[in-house]
This record gives structure tokens, sequence and C-alpha cells, in this order.
């Protein structure tokens, strides 16, 4: 939670969009979706590890932004600047509390915030935003790129 | 994802296949606590998991610890690469028994 402020996601390239119901039997598509567009992009060697730590973060949506399977929206939004990747997931549920969702020490063997810890090791940043007209909740993952997936010519991002 | 169980001699396996995470998890759980309410052995063969995330850990190490708390052993064996890596990230490829192959978990426990 200590990298930078990133700039908005709208300033990027895009590598995909989708948009699910909420449910549990739909984080299949959203982790395709997700692995097909960072292996287009030539990202495969982080692919496996973005991809869990998307699917977490979808679980989340799910099982506490919504409370269960629903019928509501899931959107997650993929894209990259020349040194990193942003993934934003957007839903319609009641706002969260950003202070409750933690991580735990995976030493400690129990069930239950694993999920945060893969997000926490797998990213580098990642914060609630606020959501367009307040509705719902916004959350942004970023992932800077290792140098060799750096695009090159267009300059890092400040 | 599927889960067969191989309790015909010797210590039980479970081969899990697929992807295992938020919609096919209860079903690796179930199937491995079925399982240690008639053993207290069980080796898990993780070689045809595509995917797993925390809660398929999570029934994993439940799994794990039911075992344990009744002096038994569940192995982790041949687990794939992207299993494996999962485990390493919750740094769990310490504290969970992980074997090359059936064979090698199947021997430890006998011993």
């Amino acid at each position: 939670m200590t990298a930078p402020e990133a700039p908005p996601a709208a300033d990027n390239r895009l590598l995909a969009e989708v948009r699910v119901p909420a449910r549990a039997d739909r984080l299949a598509v959203v982790r395709g979706t997700v692995h097909a567009a960072l292996r287009a992009a030539g990202c495969d060697a982080l692919a496996d590890d973005v991809v869990l730590a998307v699917d977490e973060a979808c679980q989340n949506v799910v099982r506490h932004a919504y409370g269960g399977d629903t019928d509501g929206d899931l959107v997650v939004r993929l894209s990259r600047a020349p040194d990193r990747l942003f993934v934003e997931l957007r839903d319609y549920a009641p706002p969260v509390d950003p202070d409750a969702v933690c991580g735990r020490d995976p030493a400690d063997v129990r069930p239950g915030g694993l999920g945060t810890h893969f997000i926490e090791t797998i990213m580098d940043d990642t914060r609630f935003l606020s959501p367009p007209r307040g509705v719902g909740n916004l959350l942004r993952m970023t992932k800077r790129l290792p140098a060799h997936l750096r695009l090159e010519g267009e300059g890092d991002t400040p | 994802m599927t889960v067969d169980i191989d309790d015909t001699g010797g210590v039980p396996v479970a081969r899990i296949k697929g992807e295992v995470d938020l919609k096919t998890s209860p079903r690796v759980r179930k199937a491995l606590l079925d399982v240690l309410k008639k053993r207290d052995t069980l080796i898990v063969d993780l070689s045809n998991v595509d995917y797993i995330d925390s809660s398929g850990v999570a029934s994993l190490v439940e799994a794990y610890q039911t075992a344990r708390k009744a002096g038994g052993q569940v192995s982790l064996a041949a687990v794939s690469q992207p299993a494996l890596r999962v485990l390493q990230l919750a740094r769990l490829d310490q504290v969970l028994p992980i074997r090359d192959s059936i064979e090698s978990a199947s021997a430890e426990i006998a011993e």
C-alpha cells in the first residue's frame, strides 16, 4: 500500500473489460478473460499471479460486498501503462469499509484472510477509489512491470 | 473440476482434476473430509490441478488439520506447478507435507 498514486486508468491502454453477474460460477469467465488479455499483451510471465489476485478480489466482491451470489454487476477492467498494469473492479453493492479488508500472517494456518494476503503479495498497490456518482465500490490494483516487459519509447509513468 | 477417491487398498488417494475455485472448492472440502471421517490418512494428488485459489488452499489446510487432530496425516503429492506456486505464495509449502509422487507419500505414511 506504499506505491505512489498511479494516474487515472482512463489514460491508459485498455487490454480487456468484462462484465459478469457477481456469482462464484462466473469467476472462471473473468479469469479466462484476464489471462488471455495478459498473454496477448506479452505478459505471460505475470499472468498466473495477476489472475489469482484478480480472482481473489472478485471473490471479495461476491462474498463481502454483495454478501453472496447475486445478479449484481461486477466489472473488471484491465489496462496498462508502459511500466505497469492496472486492474479496476467496479461493483454496485453497498459501500465497503476499506479498513475492514485486511490480510493475515499466512504462517498462522487458518482459512480466512489468505485471499487478501495473495492480493497484497502479488500486486504493488491496492486502493479503493471514489466510485462514479458515489454508487458501489471501485477498487484499483496496480502491478509494476519488470524491466523486460516495459514498453520502450513511451517513458515511465511519473 | 472432479475429485476421485481411490480407497481400494493402502492409503486412500484423492485425485483432484481441474480448477479449484470459489465455486468448486466446497466439493473438494467435502470429499476430503468425508474420507477423513473413516480414515486417518490421505494422499491428495494435485498433479492435474490447473488452478487453485485461497478457498481451495483453505480446504487442503482444513483436511490437514483434521487429520493431525486425529493423529493422522494428509500429504500432498505430485503437486502441479500452478498449485505449487499458490502454496508458495501462501507460504504453506513449508508447512504442508509435499511429496514428489503418490508412491513416496504412501511409503512415508506406511513407515
